[in-house]
C-alpha cells in the first residue's frame, strides 16, 4: 500500500463524515487563520508605518540641541558648516523652528495650520514641490523679509487657489505669500498641506526663545546615513563635550526600530495564536484515537489479508494529515479573507505573506503527523485475532 | 503442506487455566479438503487462527509450506496471510465503506500490485462468484449470501494455495450454504487446498476428510473414501 492510495482512503473517510471532520479541523481552522490574519495585518500596519516615515524622507537626520545646554552653544552656522565641510555625506541643512503662533486669515483664525521658520534649502530636504510662485529664498532668509510659502491646503481654503501676492497675519505681522506648494495629501485639514514656511531668522521676533534648537540634514546616500550621523555627533561632541546635550536621529533608524517592534509583536502574537494550533492537534488525536477504537474490526481485516504494520500506521498517519491539511487550506482561506476584510476596516493594506501562509500549511500538516502518529502506531500494534474480534 | 505438533493454546484467566487446544497434531496435504468439527467452544476456531497465521500457539510447532511459522514476527506473519493464505469468515467481514470491488482487491493492494492489474485480478474474482456486474456496490446493498460470495472472492483473488473458512455457512440458510459449499468443492477440485470448520454434519460429510475436536483434543480424523 503505497501513500496516495493512503491519502485517497483518507479523502473519504473525511467525506463519510463531514460535520466530524470539520469539528475536528476547527481547532486548526482557527489557529492558520488566526496566524494568518496577525502576520498580515502586522505587516501591514508596518508597511504602512514605514511608508509614513519614508514619506517623510527616509534620508533624513533629525538633530536636536538640548536647550539646557549650559554655556557653550551652536548657531545656525555653525551647523551649516557642517554640510560643507562633508559635502560627500550631507546635501542640505535646514533649521527648524516651530513658531507658536496663529495664522490668521483676514478675519478667519486657523488654529491648526502649523508655522514653521526653515531656510532656503528645506524644499531640497524635504522634496517639496512649488505649484505656483517659488520657494523662499537666501535673501528672504538673509533680509528677513516678511514672505512665505503656503501649503494647497491653505491656498484653496482662505485664498480660493489665488495666493500669489496676498497676505496673512502670523502673531500681529503681516507675511506675503511668494509661493504655495504642490498638495502632497489631498489638501486636507491639519495635513501636511496645512503647513506655512517663513524664514527662520523671523523666529526671534515671533516666538519668546531665541535658540535655535533642532535642525533637519539630507544626506547624499542612505547607505552611509551611520557616517553622516557620526560626523554631525562629532562636530557637536567638540563644542559640548557632552553627548546628553544633543541628539542625532536618522530616519533609517527610525524604520529599524519600526522592524524590531513589528517583528517582536508578531512572534509574541503567533506565539499564543500557536497555542492554538497545538490544541487542534490534540483535538485530532483525540478523535484519531476513538476512530482507531471505532475501526478495530476493520484493522483486523485489513491485517488478515496481509496488511503490514507499516500499512496500517501510515492510514493512520496519512489521514490525520489530510485533516489537519484541510483544516490548514481552510484555515489560510479564512485568514486571507479576514485579512482583506480587516485592512479595510482599519485602513492600511494588510499584506499576506506568502511565507506565513507556507508555514502554517507545513505546520498544519506537521501537527497532522506528530499527533495522528500515537493513535496510528495503536492501531498499527493490534493484534488481528483481537481486533477481528471486536464489535 | 500444514504441519501442526503439539500445538497448546493455553489462556490464563486468573488463577484458572483454559486449554483451547490442548495437544493438536495435525497434518495437511496439498489439495485436501478437511472438514473440521465439534461443540461449541471446542478449540476449532482458535485451530483455525493458528493455522491461518492469524494467531500464535502458547507451544508447538506450525510448519506452512515446510517453513516454520511459529516463530515469525508480525510483519511476515502479514506476508504469508497475504500470498499463501485466503480467509473466509462466518460473518463475511467486508469493509462496509469499500465497494465490492475494492474490498476484493485489498489482499492485492497489500501485495503491491499496480492498480490496474489488481483491478482485472479482483473484476476476475468477482465474475467467478458470479457478482461482477455489481463490482461498485457497496456490501450493505447485498444479501448475505451475496456478501459471502464477494469474501469467497476476495479469499480467491490473490489465488492462495490454502482457502481457511470458519463456518462459511453458518449465518446462511440451507440452500445458499449448498451453494457455498459447491463453491468451496469446485475450487478444491481446481487444486486449492480448503480448509473449512462447521457444525453442520451434513456439510462435513461433502468434505475428503473430517477432523472431529473435543475440548482441545481430535478426537477422531477420517477420509471419506466416497468424497475422494
Ligand atoms: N481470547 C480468549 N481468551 C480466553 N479464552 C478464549 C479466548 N478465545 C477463545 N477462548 C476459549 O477457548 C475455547 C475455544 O474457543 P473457540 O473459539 O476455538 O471455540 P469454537 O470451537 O470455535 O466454538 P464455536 O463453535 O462456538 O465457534 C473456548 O472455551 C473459549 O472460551
Ligand atoms: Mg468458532
Amino acid at each position: 500500500m503505497n501513500l496516495k492510495q493512503s491519502f485517497i482512503l483518507a479523502l473519504k473517510s473525511l467525506q463519510t463524515s463531514k460535520m466530524r471532520s470539520f469539528l475536528t479541523m476547527l481547532g486548526i481552522i482557527i489557529g492558520v487563520a488566526a496566524v494568518i490574519i496577525l502576520v498580515s495585518v502586522i505587516d501591514g500596519f508596518k508597511s504602512d508605518l514605514v511608508g509614513q516615515f519614508e514619506s517623510l524622507g527616509s534620508n533624513l537626520l533629525t538633530v536636536n540641541i538640548s536647550p539646557r545646554g549650559g554655556n557653550r552653544t551652536v548657531d545656525v552656522d555653525d551647523m551649516l558648516q557642517i554640510t560643507d565641510e562633508n559635502p560627500e555625506l550631507l546635501a542640505y541643512c535646514s533649521p527648524t523652528v516651530m513658531i507658536n503662533q496663529q495664522a490668521k486669515f483676514s478675519t478667519e483664525t486657523s488654529s491648526t495650520t502649523s508655522v514653521t521658520g526653515v531656510s532656503e534649502d528645506y524644499n531640497k530636504i524635504q522634496s517639496l514641490e512649488i505649484s505656483q510662485g517659488r520657494f523662499l529664498q537666501y535673501m528672504d532668509i538673509h533680509k528677513r523679509s516678511k514672505s512665505c510659502v503656503i501649503g494647497s491646503y491653505i491656498a484653496k481654503e482662505y485664498f480660493d487657489d489665488n495666493a500669489i501676492g496676498k497676505t496673512l497675519k502670523i502673531g500681529g505681522n503681516t507675511f506675503t505669500v511668494v509661493g504655495v506648494l504642490e498638495e502632497k495629501a489631498s489638501s486636507q485639514e491639519s495635513s501636511d498641506d496645512d503647513k506655512i514656511f517663513i524664514p527662520y531668522t523671523l523666529s526671534r521676533t515671533l516666538n519668546r526663545s531665541a535658540k535655535i534648537t533642532s535642525y533637519l540634514y539630507s544626506i547624499v546616500d542612505k547607505q552611509r546615513s551611520e557616517e553622516a550621523k557620526d560626523v554631525i555627533s562629532n562636530a557637536l561632541y567638540k563644542v559640548f563635550s557632552n553627548s546628553d546635550a544633543y541628539t542625532v536621529i536618522a530616519m533609517t533608524e527610525m524604520i529599524d526600530m519600526i522592524d524590531e517592534m513589528t517583528g517582536k509583536l508578531t512572534l509574541i502574537l503567533v506565539g499564543i495564536a500557536a497555542i492554538s494550533l497545538l490544541v487542534g492537534g490534540i483535538g485530532i488525536m483525540n478523535i484519531m484515537l476513538v476512530s482507531v477504537t471505532e475501526r478495530t474490526r476493520e484493522i483486523g481485516i485489513r491485517k488478515s489479508l496481509g496488511a503490514k504494520k507499516f500499512d496500517i500506521l501510515s492510514q493512520f498517519v496519512v489521514e490525520a494529515a489530510t485533516t489537519s491539511a484541510c483544516g490548514g487550506v481552510v484555515g489560510i482561506i479564512l485568514g486571507i479573507i479576514v485579512s482583506i476584510f480587516l485592512s479595510g476596516l482599519l485602513g492600511f493594506k494588510a499584506v499576506i505573506s506568502v511565507g506565513a501562509v507556507v508555514i502554517a500549511f507545513s505546520v498544519s500538516v506537521g501537527i497532522g503527523i506528530a499527533f495522528g502518529y500515537m493513535p496510528a502506531g495503536k492501531a498499527a500494534k493490534l493484534n488481528p485475532i483481537d481486533a477481528l474480534r471486536h464489535d | 503442506m500444514i504441519d501442526l505438533k503439539d500445538i497448546y493454546k493455553i489462556y490464563s484467566d486468573g488463577d484458572s487455566e483454559i486449554r483451547a487446544l490442548d495437544g493438536i497434531s495435525l497434518n495437511i496435504k496439498e489439495g485436501e479438503f478437511v472438514a473440521i468439527v465439534g461443540q461449541s467452544g471446542s478449540g476449532k476456531s482458535t485451530c483455525m487462527n493458528i493455522i491461518g497465521c492469524l494467531d500464535v500457539p502458547t507451544s508447538g510447532t506450525y510448519h506452512l509450506n515446510g517453513t516454520d511459522v511459529s516463530t515469525m514476527k508480525d510483519d511476515e506473519l502479514a506476508t504469508i496471510r497475504n500470498q499463501t493464505l485466503g480467509f473466509i469468515f462466518q460473518q463475511y467481514n467486508l469493509i462496509p465503506k469499500l465497494t465490492l470491488l475494492e474490498n476484493v482487491e485489498l489482499p492485492l493492494v497489500y501485495r503491491g500490485y499496480p492498480p490496474q492489474k489488481r483491478k482485472e485480478l479482483a473484476y476476475a474474482a468477482l465474475e467467478r462468484v458470479g457478482l461482477a456486474d455489481r463490482y461498485k456496490k457497496f456490501p450493505s446493498q447485498l444479501s448475505g449470501g451475496q456478501q459471502q460470495r464477494v469474501s469467497i472472492a476476495r479469499a480467491l483473488a490473490g489465488n492462495p494455495k490454502v482457502i481457511l473458512a470458519d463456518e462459511p455457512t453458518g449465518a446462511l440458510d440451507t440452500k445458499t450454504g449448498r451453494d457455498v459449499l459447491e463453491f468451496l468443492k469446485k475450487l478444491n477440485a481446481d487444486g486449492t487446498t480448503v480448509v473449512m470448520i462447521t457444525h453442520d454434519n451434513e456439510i462435513a460429510a461433502q468434505a475428503k476428510r473430517i477432523v472431529r475436536i473435543s475440548d482441545g483434543k481430535i478426537i477422531s480424523d477420517e477420509r471419506q473414501a466416497q468424497n475422494l
